[in-house]
């Protein structure tokens, strides 16, 4: 009797994600429309949606993926949202090109940081990061053409750049913020998709063991802590250029940028790529319903975290994938086996 | 009387299991030697007695009682002591200090700092040095000093020849006769097969996490041992 | 430029930080956990110490009678309830609970005591100064709080290296495993750690409150600057945390000297500085 080998294939996507891709695409193409159907504070609040979002995306690759829990990220919000708001004003610059500066500024920023931060591990690293923002909020407040304390404005002519009717201008916004939102998930996204992402796994569930394998841990920790901080650099210029106004404690604010980032991905369920989505969803509802009460359902955030993390350390969709088996991202690799030809049996 | 039974003990790490099903009892007073090659579950079978790890309450009796969920910090207070593979002395601590740890539950008994001193005189001298600057040998007699510091009833020895020279080797299982003969209960994991069975009065051998052989150790078959051991 | 001066008041300013993180050392030291609300929990011991002077009547440094045990009650429970259900699930679970407890303590305090700044008053030490050959003038205060930082840590030394219990925490810290093999329990020995860790944290807390203005909000500061002094004085020894704490100290009052607005961000240059070029501190001792 000859049978053939059995032969195994690599498959990425699945049913539900499959099905799940057809929603998004509606979904999305209901977003990009929404400023022919919706109103100014539909958009602003989509718009924040949006960006929250991708802080959260980019606080999860690094913390879920890379095992790099940084409490200090608002650092390259506040640089970006300066970068835009010192290259417009004192150095003149057309915006759309000081936003192109911005992000990359953020992720040159990152080389030094990272020089002093990557002495220190796990909670000893979260710490440092925080410090190191702090250093930048405290030079920032300290440097006269940035504006010191009270931090810069944005003036007319700079949003004119953008356009001179406000309708129009709030379209562009709003369309940027979405846009640069959904690059940020595509560069995760794929990032995880590739062998980079691959290598993170692999750090991530061993790195003593992926380092005796070859995977450059400090190489590939590097580079997507470089990447992490431009991405958040380019959302912190936008963000910033929304809000006119930039001061040391609203751009590195860690509250506004870390804290409510954190609880998001951990609550929706960190190291998945999904997690953040739900997070982002239940901290926006929660705010809109509690939103007369700010240290309430602050302290509420605070204490669903802690159950989260100690019941359910995978969070929401953690818990979902557990019982469900699904994934609506394909980034995983499934092994599927392809029987062996039939030969005629003799 | 049967000090130690154990009853369909299995063990678990995450999803490997590492014992199936083992059935042994050690009566008081007795030393028992469990033999196997590495990874048999020799020494995961005295963790789970230990309450490393925890299992169903009645796979572990100890005095009749059930203590398979129990922690090891309950069970050291109930009379079993266990001087771990590779000594495992705490290196901050000084070599009497790391005796007077062992005493740490306080259970009284006949073993005291003084008594300790006395079957190992030699670690007396070397009392206030930090753990690390001792010998091999000398750390083993510290870690078996340090088990006996609780006043065991059941006294759980892993690997005790491990990386000494047998003339330490020799010295040290004349003191462990030393405790056996003051009616402490053994149960001693040894890759030595020859000391193991000098030692005991029985054995266990251990194949792959399953019992392959039990016996009186007493004008045993040694090649019905080997067999056993390699799973032949 | 004052050296001498810089130099005095920035070493008893050590003294300070030193008392910050005697809480955060023997977390890390003997649990392994880096506390991310233990400057709140110095902040939340200054507002007890709020409550029960104004309730009581009595003066700050005779509170302590009452928020010492009260707060050494809270570590017992919080590690006991809360944080011994994180130790075994690696870095994550550790780093995110205390973080919610520290955004739950920091809205607490704003929710019950609002947005306000507070001041503990223990009248004429805050401003009696001494004087010292050499036309130098020394604070007082400064000096009883470092006098009670040395104190602080000597008697923990003392703890350490005298007492049964001292001999078990030791032991816990340098293998867990085959400690609770020898005997010790080890949940309750946490939790009694950061019960005696609070304790410093009150303490510390109280001294605070009486020579600075503080708010809810006064918690992440006071974490950065005790493992600020953590770190430069290297992992794992009481001693070093102090000089630690003196070596931050005086950088932030040469920072001062030079502008006011410099303190704190001389005091963090000094701290990455030295994480550069010597990143396991000064004097460490722990093997990690």
């Amino acid at each position: 009797m000859a049978t053939g080998a059995e032969s195994v294939r690599v498959e990425r996507a699945t049913k539900s994600s499959r099905i799940f891709a057809f929603f998004a695409a509606a979904l999305l193409a209901g977003l990009v429309s929404m400023p022919w159907w919706g109103d100014a504070g539909d958009m602003r609040l989509v718009g924040e949606m949006a960006y929250y979002l991708a802080l959260a995306q980019l606080w999860n690759l690094l913390a879920g993926y890379a095992g790099l829990v940084s409490v200090g990220q608002q650092a390259f919000v506040g640089l970006g949202g300066y970068a835009l708001f010192y290259l417009t004003g004192p150095m003149n610059l057309n915006v759309y090109l000081a936003l192109l500066i911005a992000g990359p500024f953020a992720g040159l920023m990152a080389i030094p940081v990272s020089f002093a931060v990557f002495r220190l591990r796990g909670a000893y690293f979260a710490v440092g990061t925080w410090v190191v923002s702090e250093v930048f909020a405290l030079s920032a407040s300290l440097i006269a053409v940035l504006g010191a304390g009270s931090g810069l404005s944005l003036t007319v002519p700079i949003l004119q750049e953008i356009s001179s009717g406000r309708d129009l201008r709030n379209t562009i916004l709003y369309l940027m913020t979405l846009g640069a939102s959904l690059m940020v998930f595509a560069i995760v996204y794929l990032l995880l998709r590739s062998s980079h992402g691959l290598a993170l796994t692999a750090i991530r569930d061993s790195e003593a063991a992926s380092a005796s394998l070859g995977v450059n841990t400090f190489r590939t920790k590097f580079i997507i802590y470089l990447a992490t901080g431009a991405c958040t650099g380019l959302i912190g210029a936008l963000i910033f250029l929304q809000k006119l106004r930039i001061s040391p404690e609203a751009g590195f604010s860690i509250n506004d940028w870390t804290v409510v980032v954190i609880f998001m991905v951990v609550i929706g369920g960190i190291g998945t790529l999904e997690g953040p989505f739900i997070g982002m969803l239940i901290f926006i509802v929660m705010r809109e319903l509690l939103a007369d009460y700010g240290t309430i359902y602050m302290m509420l955030m605070g204490a669903i975290a802690i159950v989260v993390m100690l019941k359910a350390p995978f969070g929401i969709w953690g818990w979902v994938v557990k019982r469900y088996d699904l994934q609506l991202f394909p980034v995983g690799r499934r092994l599927t086996l392809v029987p062996p030809d039939d030969s005629p049996k003799r | 009387m049967t000090l130690l039974r154990t009853q369909n003990l299995s063990a678990f790490y995450g999803d490997f299991q590492a014992l199936f099903d083992i059935d042994a009892s050690v009566e008081e007073g007795e030393t028992v030697a469990i033999i196997g090659a590495n990874g048999a579950g020799k020494t995961t079978f005295l963790r789970a007695v230990a309450g490393a790890l925890s299992t169903p309450p009645q796979t572990v009796l100890f005095d009749g009682q059930p203590i398979g969920d129990k922690t090891p910090h309950e069970i050291v207070r109930l009379g079993i002591a266990m001087v771990p593979e590779g000594r495992r002395l705490f290196p901050s601590l000084s070599v009497e200090e790391n005796l007077q740890l062992g005493s740490h539950s306080e259970r009284r008994g006949p073993w005291t700092l003084k008594r300790v001193y006395e079957l190992f005189p030699r670690l007396y001298d070397l009392r206030q040095l930090p753990a690390p600057a001792l010998s091999g040998g000398q750390q083993q007699m510290a870690a078996i000093g340090r088990g006996l510091m609780s006043n065991p009833r059941l006294l759980l020895c892993d690997e005790l020849s491990l990386g000494l020279a047998p003339v330490v080797i020799r010295d040290i299982y004349q003191c462990l006769g030393v405790v056996t003969a003051e009616g402490t209960t053994v149960v001693l994991v040894e890759q030595d097969i020859n000391r193991a069975l000098d030692a005991s009065s029985r054995f266990y051998c251990f194949q792959e996490g399953r019992l392959a052989l039990t016996a009186p150790t007493k004008d045993f078959d040694r090649a019905a041992i080997t067999a056993a051991y390699f799973g032949l | 430029m004052d050296w001498i001066n810089i130099l005095i008041q920035g070493g008893l300013l050590g003294g300070f930080y030193a008392l910050f993180a005697i809480g955060l050392s023997m977390s890390f030291g003997i649990m392994r956990l880096v506390n991310i609300a233990h400057g709140d929990l110095i902040v939340l011991s200054a507002y007890v110490a709020l409550v029960v002077t104004e309730d009581t009547g009595l003066d700050p440094f005779s509170s302590l009678i009452i928020v010492v045990p009260v707060m050494f009650a809270l570590g017992y429970a919080l590690q006991r309830g809360l944080l011994n259900q994180t130790l075994s699930g690696g870095l994550l679970p550790p780093l995110l609970v205390t973080f919610g407890i520290s955004i739950i303590i920091q809205n607490g305090l704003l929710q019950g005591f609002g947005a306000y700044d507070h001041r503990l008053k223990e009248g004429f030490i805050e401003t009696a100064s001494l004087r010292l050959p050499g036309g130098l003038s020394v604070g007082v205060y400064p000096l009883v709080v470092f006098a009670v930082a040395v104190f602080a840590i000597a008697s923990l030394q003392l703890l350490f290296y005298r007492t049964r219990l001292g001999r078990a925490f030791r032991a816990v810290s340098d293998d867990a495993d085959t400690a609770e093999l020898m005997g010790i329990d080890n949940r309750k020995l946490y939790a009694v750690a950061l019960g005696i860790a609070m304790i410093f944290t009150a303490i510390a807390g109280v001294l605070f409150g009486i020579r600075t203005i503080f708010a809810p909000l006064a918690g992440p500061i006071r974490l950065i600057l005790a493992f600020e002094a953590v770190i430069i004085g290297g992992l794992g020894n009481m001693w070093g945390t102090l000089i630690g704490g003196v070596v931050l100290g005086v950088a932030q009052a040469v920072g001062a000297a030079l502008d006011p607005t410099w303190q704190i961000l001389a005091g963090h240059l000094a701290f990455l500085a030295i994480l550069i070029v010597r990143p396991s501190g000064l004097f460490p001792r722990t093997r990690d």
